[in-house]
């Protein structure tokens, strides 16, 4: 039996203190409740002789003195809880992308590079991961116990999680929303590895290319670049020519008259919506608009876009967003 | 149990019975706002989200038909509280007959709701489990959820109308047994209170269903 | 059964010899007899979701699963959730011991609504019977949560039978919960003042609102699954502008109330066995008071603590923590008035006062561990693990139950007439304490340790924990078993019960036990508040 479960992050270390200080509390409570509770029966049994003396009637002034105690002390264990959690799901600028989608029961891992995995994630340590997960069916959760997270995988939404490994090692991995048949199933492992080695793992696992340039493919064969242009530049028209290979032909009667957003360097950047808001376009965001496009129209351009919601999986949708987010900002010539 | 005086063995005094049951319809009112109102914050929520399709859908409802059954509704608690006006003065006849005009005209708010509007939403393909729905397009999703909202909460509004009218049934036998007077007619009072509830759903139904969308 | 009012001297013999035939039973509008009616369910309830239970703690005892299916342990757990939930936990102390004493308590001679109250009753037997249906015809394997779009578009169980059979159960409880409020305010005797009703009939108050609050949601979220999944109609679909989060945020409205539902009733029959058994007046009894109606209040506003890692904002989620951490304030007033009423007092350790102690304990052990996930950043951490499954147990078993074997052992004598055997129920109580500790407690290192809940197999590191909690539940398991057998005994052998066995204040032990038909001959008059022990000269009940 192994009561210690390793610390492998950052913020493991942090939840561990508010922890040790939750068990100090309680075990002082408990045995100031037990302790008074046994001394009482035993000083106060009906045969024992004892004197009781008055008993008070006015009871306010020590209620008062134990319910202030009592808030004082749970609004200590409020902030302290509420400051980590907060600064554990905000995730800081430049960190590691990768994408993981749930699915009964297993879980996909996809990287930047094009490597998948399955049940497994390969991470280095020392760098801010963020995990972009989204699930194609039920909602799951991706749990990490050494890193003391976990976190909802809800189906057409993108969940972020994010942390800094510190100690390499395999730390297992639970789906712990209940999930169906083999919920038990849905576990694997996580591997962190020195940074290095996990370079090395990359190289050796590398697939057959990068998920931008898969999703780059997927642009063209779903027909994207039909009014978003071949290489997302937001004229339709011009699409079938700047593009020799030509697979972005498919929508040659919309050429002229479709008109769509160009998506070079939308990634991070401030859209204005036809309702006068202005999100920022995250992946959520990007994801969001080729499922729903009806939902966030950019400003100044008609609803047009067709869903794609059921026609593209999520597996794709990753690479797509991907793809998107590889395109650099328009140069003024 | 037919008496002058009602009065069961736990209370102390007839007028005492009377309040303690009209304060139980208060409460059993104060319950259902609650699930009316899970309903309710359930469609402005989704609404929040889908308006452009809510409102599409809002588009293909009737008006008219609305309206008009929000006439017979308001109308028939006006009768029914005249009814609870004329048996406090123990004229038993006057109260059949504005209970049979209530009656009347909740019959009219069925027919016209169900036989008619329903009838006419079906036969327009409006009802969104079916696989021809009418919207299609952008605002297909919204429009459907917004006849979701729409038949699950005409349905059970419906429901509690027939449950008004079997009440309505109920007092009209037991007024022509003569078992109300000017001294009881606590079940005359209840039953005004569960009807006027259902016309207050109908109230808020109403502009949620017809108006909203078109405004 | 025409009741009429009855002058004294009129009356013999008692509710229970009013009367023999199965009609005189089933179609009875007296509070006692419907408790009685209730009671015997709500056992049948306990001991099938026992079974379930059992069969769960059977499969974990090896890391591959004993029962060898997943899916009949999926179906068992949810069994189990459903029925201990909503067939047993949420009503057990209100129908029974709270239709049999909120009249004697109010020295009224029924509630005010006995048909309505029958009505309830009935109803509650037709959704258990509905839900019992879709349990063993196949079953439900969601889980008791009925999370979507699990149960709405993936689950191949009874989903819809089982959602139909709660909703109906859902109105006996409103029923319930109405007939109490309106009793409590136009039903108190002459002189029985606000301030001077006992804690139980605030504590059923305040439940009451609960029940009547909270249910006609959960009736509203349950009917939109059901239609959801029979036509696909999408509120809680994102595909087509739902929200799956919709349906959590529903479903803990009403479920983290019907915690309190389950626990309200706990605390008011704790604190009345406490200044019983002490022979001393409550400690606080305006702040105990006060506590539950804020109970039922804040518990309103404290269902987001459910959702902190299912992905709402984090403003709601720093939000819903400081309200979860208020809603404990009550909580833990009550056990230091608790202590405060033995402070002094001249405690007698009969069973009701042993289970009432087993209660403190493992409810403050129960609420202590409500700090931990009410602490954000723990909670990440300890959600969704079986640290949360043993916190829950702690409040609802160890807490709820302890109480309701309490109360149900301090009102026996009034409730049959006939004394308990002490010796036993005393064993009883204390094996049950052991038990209940030995199943739970090793759940939440569990918990910690990462195991999640509702795994039907697991990782091998796990399995000594595991086993030592399955032993426990067999102790446990005994010692429910325990009282089945000894209070049958004594309906028939057990020592024939005086009015005020306890020598106790309340207006129920004024009347004989078994009360007569109409509680009370003369209508009672109170002149003060409750639990006046006097300081006793040499105070020596029994024993």
């Amino acid at each position: 039996m192994n009561l210690w479960l390793p610390a492998a992050s950052a913020n493991a270390a942090k939840v561990d203190q508010l922890i040790w200080a939750l068990l100090s509390i309680s075990l002082a409570v408990l045995a100031l409740v037990f302790g008074l509770m046994f001394r009482y029966i035993v000083k106060y049994r009906a045969g024992s002789p004892l004197d009781r003396g008055v008993v008070a009637e006015k009871t306010w002034r020590i209620e008062t003195a134990w319910t202030a105690g009592t808030l004082l002390v749970f609004f200590g264990l409020f902030v302290w809880g509420a400051d980590l959690y907060v600064r554990a799901f905000q995730p800081p600028r430049d960190v590691l992308e990768i994408y993981v989608i749930g699915k009964q029961w297993m879980w996909k891992v996809e990287h930047v590079g094009g490597q998948r995995e399955i049940n497994a994630l390969h991470i280095p340590t020392g760098r801010p991961i963020e995990l972009v997960m989204t699930s194609e069916d039920v909602i799951h959760d991706f749990s990490v116990p050494a890193f003391r997270l976990k976190h909802d995988v809800l189906p057409d939404r993108y969940e972020i999680l994010w942390f800094i490994a510190n100690r390499p090692g395999t730390y297992s991995l639970y789906c712990t929303q209940f999930c169906g048949l083999n919920h038990s199933k849905m576990t694997g492992e996580v591997v962190v590895l020195p940074p290095p080695e996990f370079q090395a793992w990359l190289a050796q696992n590398g697939g057959s290319g990068t998920l931008a340039a898969e999703g780059q493919v997927l642009f063209m064969r779903y027909g994207c670049s039909g009014c978003h242009g071949g290489n997302g530049r937001g004229d339709g028209g011009d699409a079938g020519r700047s593009d020799a290979g030509g697979s972005g032909a498919g929508r040659s009667d919309g050429q002229s008259a479709v008109r769509a957003p160009s998506l070079l360097g939308l990634y991070g950047s401030p859209v204005p919506l036809s309702d006068g808001t202005v999100v920022v376009a995250d992946d959520r965001y990007i994801h969001d608009s080729i499922v729903r496009p009806q939902s966030q129209i950019v400003a100044g351009f008609a609803p047009l876009m067709p869903s794609f919601a059921g026609q593209i999986g999520e597996e794709d949708l990753v690479k797509l967003i991907a793809y998107i987010k590889s395109l650099a900002p328009e140069r003024p010539l | 149990m037919a008496s002058a005086v009602h009065q069961d063995f736990q209370y102390s005094s007839p007028s005492h019975q009377a309040e303690t049951a009209i304060a139980g319809m208060w409460l059993f009112l104060t319950t259902e706002v609650l699930f009316f109102g899970g309903l309710i914050l359930c469609w402005i929520y989704a609404r929040h989200w889908n308006q452009a399709g809510f409102d599409a859908g809002a588009r293909e409802t009737k008006l008219w038909i609305g309206t008009l059954n929000l006439g017979l509704l308001i109308s028939s608690s006006f009768i029914y509280t005249a009814g609870i006006a004329f048996i406090r003065v123990g004229n038993t006849r006057r109260l059949i007959q504005c209970c049979s005009l209530t009656l009347l005209l909740g019959l009219a708010f069925l027919g016209l709701k169900f036989g008619l509007e329903w009838h006419d939403d079906f036969a327009g393909h409006l009802f969104p489990a079916s696989a021809d729905f009418k919207i299609a397009g952008p605002e297909g999703g919204g429009a459907r959820l917004f006849f979701i909202f729409y038949f699950i909460s005409t349905a059970l509004h419906g429901l509690h109308m027939l449950i008004g009218i079997g009440l309505l049934i109920w007092i009209i036998r037991r007024a022509r047994r003569e078992e109300f007077s000017a001294l009881y007619h606590t079940p005359v009072q209840v039953v005004g209170l569960y009807w006027s509830f259902v016309d207050i759903v109908w109230l808020t139904l109403y502009p949620l269903i017809y108006l909203v969308g078109r405004g | 059964m025409p009741r009429t009012l009855v002058k004294a001297g009129e009356v013999e013999g008692s509710y229970l010899t009013d009367g023999f035939t199965l009609r005189s039973w089933l179609l009875t509008t007296d509070h006692k007899r419907i408790a009685i009616l209730y009671l015997a369910s709500i056992t049948v309830f306990f001991f099938i979701g026992g079974l379930a239970a059992a069969l769960v703690r059977l499969n974990l005892i090896v890391p591959q699963g004993l029962l060898g299916s997943a899916e009949a342990y999926n179906r068992l757990f949810t069994m189990h959730g459903v029925v201990m939930v909503w067939f047993f936990l949420v009503p057990a102390v209100p129908v029974t011991l709270g239709n049999f004493l909120i009249p004697l308590m109010l020295g009224a001679r029924d509630l005010a609504f006995p048909r309505l109250n029958l009505f309830s009753w009935y109803l509650f037997m037709l959704g258990g019977a509905v839900t019992l249906y879709a349990l063993f015809a196949g079953g439900v394997d969601t889980g008791w949560t009925f999370y979507t779009p699990l149960s709405t578009m993936y689950s191949k169980g009874h989903v819809v039978l089982a959602a139909v059979g709660i909703f109906i159960s859902g109105f006996s409880s409103i029923a319930t919960g109405l007939n109490f409020i309106v009793s409590i305010h136009r039903l108190r005797a002459p002189g029985l003042t606000w301030y001077r009703m006992p804690v139980f009939l605030w504590s059923l108050y305040s439940l009451s609102v609960l029940l009547v609050l909270a249910t006609p949601v959960l009736a509203i979220t349950l009917l939109l699954v059901a239609l959801e999944r029979l036509f696909h109609i999408g509120v809680f679909d994102p595909a087509i502008g739902g929200d799956p989060l919709l349906f959590q945020h529903l479903f803990w409205f009403y479920s983290h109330p019907a915690v309190y539902m389950m626990i309200l009733p706990g605390f008011g029959v704790v604190s009345e066995i406490i200044p019983t058994f002490s022979r001393k007046r409550i400690f606080g009894y305006k702040f105990i008071v006060w506590a539950s109606v804020a109970i039922a209040v804040i518990s309103f506003f404290v269902w987001g603590h459910h959702m902190f890692v299912a992905g709402t904002s984090l403003y709601s989620a720093v939000l819903f923590s400081i309200l979860s951490y208020l809603v404990a304030v009550p909580s833990a007033i009550k056990v230091f008035n608790w202590l405060g009423t033995m402070h002094k007092g001249y405690i007698i350790f009969d069973a009701p006062m042993l289970y009432a102690l087993g209660f403190i304990g493992l409810f403050t052990i129960g609420g202590l561990t409500g700090l931990w996930v009410a602490a954000l950043a723990a909670d990440v951490h300890l959600t969704q693990t079986y640290f949360i499954v043993a916190h829950f147990h702690y409040i609802m078993v160890g807490g709820m139950v302890s109480a309701f074997f309490g109360g149900l052992h301090f009102w026996w004598p009034k409730i049959t007439g006939r004394m308990y055997p002490e010796m036993w129920a005393r064993m009883a109580a204390l094996v049950m304490f052991i038990g209940f500790n030995l199943t739970f407690f090793p759940q939440f290192i569990l918990g910690y340790l990462g195991m999640p809940r509702r795994y039907f197999s697991y990782a091998p590191e796990f399995q000594v924990l595991n086993v030592l909690s399955s032993a426990g539940a067999t102790i446990l398991a005994a010692a429910y078993l325990l009282p089945l057998a000894y209070l049958l005994w004594s309906l028939f052998y057990g020592e024939r019960a005086p009015a005020n066995p306890w020598k106790a204040t309340g207006l129920e032990w004024q009347t004989p036990s078994p009360p007569p038909t109409v509680n009370f001959i003369e209508t009672p008059h109170v002149t003060q508040g409750p639990y006046h022990y006097p300081p006793p000269e040499r105070a020596q009940p029994h024993g």
